[in-house]
């Protein structure tokens, strides 16, 4: 827990990062994700609870978990008047066996600006040398707070490919983003945060899942008797109650006409069931003109969650 | 990026000789700070001993004999109290105190190597300055040697205590202005060109027990006549005592 002006803004988060395995903790502006990171990595100190980082206290341990433990912080913290390689040579150098320092910065597409001094550098170009800070050092475990804030597409592929790579080698990867498509393409786990407060983890398949299941349109002539398609569809038919956003076990199905004409499935979709439909069709004479399977996004689950006001 | 984990530090000498090196580039290379700790020294060193425009007294000595330890005081004060407090409140606003304490350096070998960072720069203006002053005609009495390292230490030590106390504690514009300030009123009036003794009035006596004022009077006491000044270093090691203490308390690393 962490109070600021003796307001709670980070209390009861569990976070458990893996080894090998990306963890995404999600949440918008102000949700205390740069206060949990900056927690572990020993640079604020909780007002309660329990940080273990690779297994020791990083308020008590920090010399031993200081080469092993690697950090991109969301300021920055880059010298301005330093220049990018001299300063990836001067960070390696307090590592014993640091990464080769010019296939780093060749990766993340230092050269082109290796003797620019900081302070003219963009905030995409400095993201990516904050970055190679955070992993020159053969880290076990790296922190990445918006680590592809401000970069161009192809700046934000490059950072992706890295992580990628880190998890490949073994490393623990933790990283704070806002934004769902980082957050769905990287992490292998999300932890959404609100208010200081986890309100949802899993695996994003689980998350997308559980948070109500891909929906079937499909469109066909107005006014179609319904009776027996949702029961059709996979037994059951009882309909859930509307606007939750609970989860439906397999075989509970919904058919709403939402406009005349548009007709949504709601339950648990899978061929079977596509194919349940088009069977229910043919057995009654309907020709649907078009039939679209959707699926959820991270974005429409997470503003579910984290509700739709700006904060 | 291939085999994955247990890098390890390097060892403790290597990150501090790192840094310091890298500190000493940060503040040679920077133009403002090339301009307080190294032109303007020089500047002041032949304009006083080639001009007549600011009258001494001399004793007999020569002017440059009395005017060289004072500008190498001068230098001591601006690399290791006007510089050092801009660049660490800087640092500290960016960020980078936060940033390099997470790395394998830490808080304790950053520390380190700044410090070691103001000696060495200080190692380039008793060079260049001494060479100037050297060239003026300069004679400093070799038996005063070693009297004036430690001075040089202490004041050093002093100075760099208040920087850090200005640093860790107040924003960076007005840590700019007030580091500033300081090193032109003490240069002015602190007793470090012109010795405590010749300023006005009560001036003297102030002077006299500021660490401008000691570390002017302690220098030209070893460079002049090869004397070890006990005053004027006890007053150094009483200011490094409080301002250390109080660094030590109210540093904050981060803004
Ligand atoms: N040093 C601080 N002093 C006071 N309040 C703070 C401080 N740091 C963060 N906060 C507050 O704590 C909350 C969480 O902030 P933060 O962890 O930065 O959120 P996030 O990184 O998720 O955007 C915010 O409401 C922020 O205003
Ligand atoms: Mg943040």
């Amino acid at each position: 827990m962490k109070r600021y002006d003796g307001r709670a803004v980070v209390d009861g988060l569990d976070l458990v990062a893996e080894r090998g395995a990306v963890t995404a903790v999600l949440g918008p502006n102000g949700a205390g994700k740069t206060t949990t990171v900056e927690c572990c990595e020993g640079l604020r100190s909780p007002d309660g609870g329990r940080v273990r980082v690779l297994g020791l206290d990083p308020a008590t341990r920090a010399r031993d978990l200081r080469p092993r433990v690697g950090v991109m912080l969301q300021d920055g913290g880059l010298p301005t008047g330093a220049r990018p390689l001299e300063l990836l040579h001067h960070v390696a150098a307090m590592y014993a066996r640091p990464v080769d320092v010019a296939a780093l910065a060749e990766r993340l597409g230092l050269g082109s600006f290796a003797r620019t001094s900081v302070r003219r550098l963009s905030g995409g170009q400095r993201q990516r040398l904050a970055l190679a800070l955070a992993v020159v050092g053969r880290p076990e475990l790296v922190f990445l707070d918006e680590p592809s804030a401000g970069m161009d597409p192809q700046a934000r592929r490059a950072v992706w490919d890295l992580v990628g790579e880190l998890r490949a080698d073994g490393v623990a990867v933790v990283l704070t983003t806002h934004l769902m498509d980082e957050a769905e393409s990287l992490a292998d786990r999300v932890v959404v945060v609100d208010h200081g407060r986890v309100i949802a983890e899993g695996a994003v398949r689980e998350l997308l899942r559980s948070h109500d299941d891909r929906t079937l349109r499909f469109s066909a002539a107005p006014g179609l008797t319904l009776t027996g398609l949702a029961a059709s569809l996979g037994g059951g038919g009882v309909p859930p109650a509307s606007g939750a956003h609970g989860e439906h076990a397999a075989g509970e199905h919904a058919v709403h006409e939402v406009t005349p004409g548009d007709y949504v499935v709601t339950g648990h979709v899978d061929p079977h069931v596509l194919a349940a439909l088009t069977t229910w069709c043919a057995a009654h004479d309907v020709l649907p003109y078009a039939i679209t399977v959707g699926r959820r996004t991270l974005e429409s689950v997470f503003l579910d969650l984290t509700g739709r006001d700006l904060r | 990026m291939s085999s994955p984990t247990g890098a390890g530090a390097a060892p403790a000498p290597r990150r501090v000789l790192a840094q310091t090196r890298f500190e000493t580039r940060a503040i040679l290379r920077n133009g403002e700070q090339l301009l307080i700790t190294l032109i303007l020294p020089v500047l002041l060193l032949v304009a006083l001993v080639r001009t007549t425009v600011v009258g001494l007294t001399t004793d007999g000595a020569t002017r440059v004999d009395v005017v060289a330890p004072g500008v190498l005081a001068l230098a001591v004060m601006s690399t290791a109290f006007t510089s050092q407090a801009i660049a660490t409140s800087f640092d500290r606003r960016n960020g980078v105190l936060r940033l390099l304490a997470t790395t394998p350096l830490g808080r304790g070998g950053l520390l380190a190597g700044k410090v070691l960072g103001v000696l060495a720069v200080e190692v380039v203006q008793v060079v260049v300055l001494g060479g100037v002053a050297l060239a003026l005609g300069w004679q400093p009495d070799p038996s005063g040697i070693g009297a004036a390292v430690v001075a040089v230490l202490l004041g050093t030590a002093a100075f760099t205590s208040f920087a850090l106390l200005l640093a860790g504690t107040l924003r960076a514009e007005a840590v700019l202005a007030i580091a500033n300030l300081v090193l032109v009123v003490l240069a002015v009036a602190g007793g470090i060109l012109v010795p405590a003794g010749a300023l006005p009035g009560p001036l003297a006596a102030v002077a006299s027990v500021l660490p401008s004022g000691a570390l002017g009077e302690a220098l030209r006491a070893a460079l002049q006549d090869g004397v070890l000044a006990g005053g004027p270093l006890a007053v150094l090691a009483g200011w490094t005592v409080v301002l250390g203490a109080l660094a030590a308390r109210l540093f904050r690393w981060s803004s």
